[in-house]
């Protein structure tokens, strides 16, 4: 079996997410392919050529695909797609933008946002946020998957794969890209990141988010937020982690004055080790955590901050 | 300009899931259900545009059991015109409603579709892209604004690292995130001035497409249950356990 896997990337930097999705495809079991879609992005391709269990990576270098624009990168896809039984991308923003357009071209079905694989066409998927877990079987010839990178842990990068460029240009016309607003940060990824410190309503202001600085300085540590800490205006929407936020799995995952809403645990309920901050001792986080602290987050975050 | 909002009717947010014991779906007998959060938000956006004279038409379409008509009710007093349900007892997969509302799209003609970004139940997150690619239409999800201007729509998108702004060439699909509106009440004059709206029945079997499923559902299980910790008395003691029990920090 071939299988292709689209490399996460923002044409500078390969996403560890892209490792973790390609352990996925190695549980499918078969030839694997990493197709970078993207312009000036030779430093991905460096990344990508090395990643173990690779056997190709094929590189569409073009103006058109450097915002991986759904319409374009579609295209491409649906061009390449008659070599690969299965196709596969990480469940992130742009996967998950740009694969069900593939898969309706294809005229299959995606099986979205897999955590398992039970066999080559048998996957297992959270539903209704994570409150119950299905096991589904496609039945369409060509299997078109997105991945839940935290079921899933990243291959090492010591392999030596073919680059193949692909002289392949497509670009439907209907869209065109206009700004982005990204948030600019000197701490990991959300998704990326070993340990991650999130605040809640309990912080509340955007000001006394500061007081996670500190601690994730030291921790080297990404700092995530609860939907009730977005939806009052603390921090921005990409910090959220949760059900329509980022799904995150840490070694580590301190929640700072975060009560703990079904819809943050689907977020971060699979993280390794968990520690709440919370002095209302009944807020549910405390049910899930492996330590709790029953404490004011004034006081307690920068003794904590002293202490490490 | 005419805007469509195929809406779904799901478990209500509120209500607490719960898995059959036989393991074959999760148990929806005698459950509150109601309009997909995130297709609420799509009608509320395509009555603002209505409102700010963008949007001529509203029309509303859910494919279902009748039961659904109830949801198609609710957005009838949302303030959308008139409504379709798409007549089926089946449970479809996202492509096979995606072809049914490719041919909506075709007897309609809308200027913009705008649609939830996923179902709160399957949590596919895919009908939208994929109706987009079948009626070739450019797409712009998890829309947290949303501008039309002249023969453009311009959509803010919620992506992994912030906001990226997209301009689509109408007739475009949108699909909304979290932050696109907060969607209003519906008043008790609207509710009952619903009732009278247009609401046109059509079979799913008449529009010649075949609808067999392309996903078999296996089983469905609870969650693993993760067991409460320690609770710890201080920060020192917390350190300690983080450093020498698991082992995550140094």
């Amino acid at each position: 079996m071939s299988i292709l896997v689209f490399a996460e990337h923002d044409n500078s930097t390969l996403k560890t997410e892209t490792l973790k999705t390609v352990a996925a495809a190695q549980a499918i079991g078969g030839d694997i392919t990493l197709l970078v879609a993207g312009y000036n992005c030779q430093s991905v391709v460096d990344t990508a050529s090395k990643v173990n269990g690779v056997s190709k990576v094929l590189v569409a270098n073009n103006a058109v695909y450097e915002h991986q624009l759904a319409e374009n990168v579609s295209l491409l896809i649906l061009e390449l797609a008659s070599d690969y039984e299965h196709i596969i991308a990480t469940a992130l923003t742009t996967g998950k933008n740009f694969m069900p357009r593939v898969a309706a071209l294809l005229d299959v079905t995606q099986i979205s946002d897999i955590i398992s694989v039970e066999s080559s066409d048998t996957f297992v998927r959270p539903i209704y946020a994570g409150n119950a877990i299905a096991t589904v079987q496609s039945l369409d010839s060509k299997k078109l998957i997105t991945v839940r990178a935290t079921g899933f842990n990243a291959v090492a990068t010591d392999g030596n794969a073919e680059v193949i460029t692909l002289n392949i240009e497509t670009e439907a016309n209907v869209s065109s890209h206009v700004s982005d607003e990204l948030t600019k940060s000197e701490r990991p990824d959300l998704g990326a990141a070993r340990v991650v410190i999130s605040g809640g309503r309990g912080m509340q202001n955007g000001e006394n988010f500061k007081l996670l600085d500190g601690i994730a300085d030291k921790l080297g540590a990404a700092i995530g937020a609860s939907r009730a800490a977005v939806d009052a205006g603390f921090v921005p929407n990409d910090m959220q982690v949760g059900q329509t936020g980022k799904i995150v799995a840490p070694d580590l995952y301190i929640a700072v004055g975060i009560s703990g809403a079904i819809q943050h645990l689907a977020g971060m309920k699979d993280s390794k080790i968990i520690v709440a901050i919370n002095k209302d001792p009944e807020a549910p986080i405390f049910q899930i955590a492996d330590y709790g602290i029953v404490a004011d987050l004034f006081d307690a975050l920068p003794e904590l901050e002293s202490k490490l | 300009m005419k805007v469509l909002v195929p809406i779904k009717r799901v478990i209500d947010y509120n209500v607490k899931v719960r898995v059959k014991t036989d393991h074959s779906n999760v148990d929806l007998a005698n459950v509150k259900m109601a309009i997909n959060p995130f297709c609420e938000i799509a009608v509320e956006e395509a009555v603002r545009l209505k409102e700010a004279g963008t949007a001529t038409e509203v029309i509303v379409i859910s494919i279902g059991n009748k039961s659904c008509q109830e949801q198609l009710r609710t957005a009838l007093a949302l303030g959308a015109d008139r409504a379709i349900q798409i007549e089926t007892d089946e449970s479809l997969d996202s492509l096979n409603i995606a072809k049914l509302l490719q041919k909506i799209v075709e007897e309609e003609q809308p200027q913009l579709v705008i649609l939830g970004k996923q179902a709160i139940d399957s949590d596919n997150n895919q009908t939208g892209q994929m109706l987009a690619a079948l009626t070739g239409m450019p797409q712009g999800t998890f829309a947290s604004l949303v501008k039309v201007e002249g023969d453009k729509v311009n959509v803010t998108r919620e992506v992994d690292g912030g906001l990226q702004t997209l301009a689509l060439k109408l007739p475009a699909i949108v699909t909304t995130d979290l932050r696109l509106n907060e969607p209003r009440y519906a008043s008790l004059p609207n509710i009952m001035k619903a009732k009278r709206k247009p609401l046109v029945v059509k079979a799913a079997a008449d529009f010649g497409i075949d609808l067999a499923p392309r996903t078999k559902l296996i089983k469905v299980t609870p969650p693993a249950i993760r067991q409460a910790g320690v609770v710890v008395e201080t920060i020192d003691e917390l350190v300690e356990k983080l450093k020498n029990e698991a082992k995550v920090i140094s």
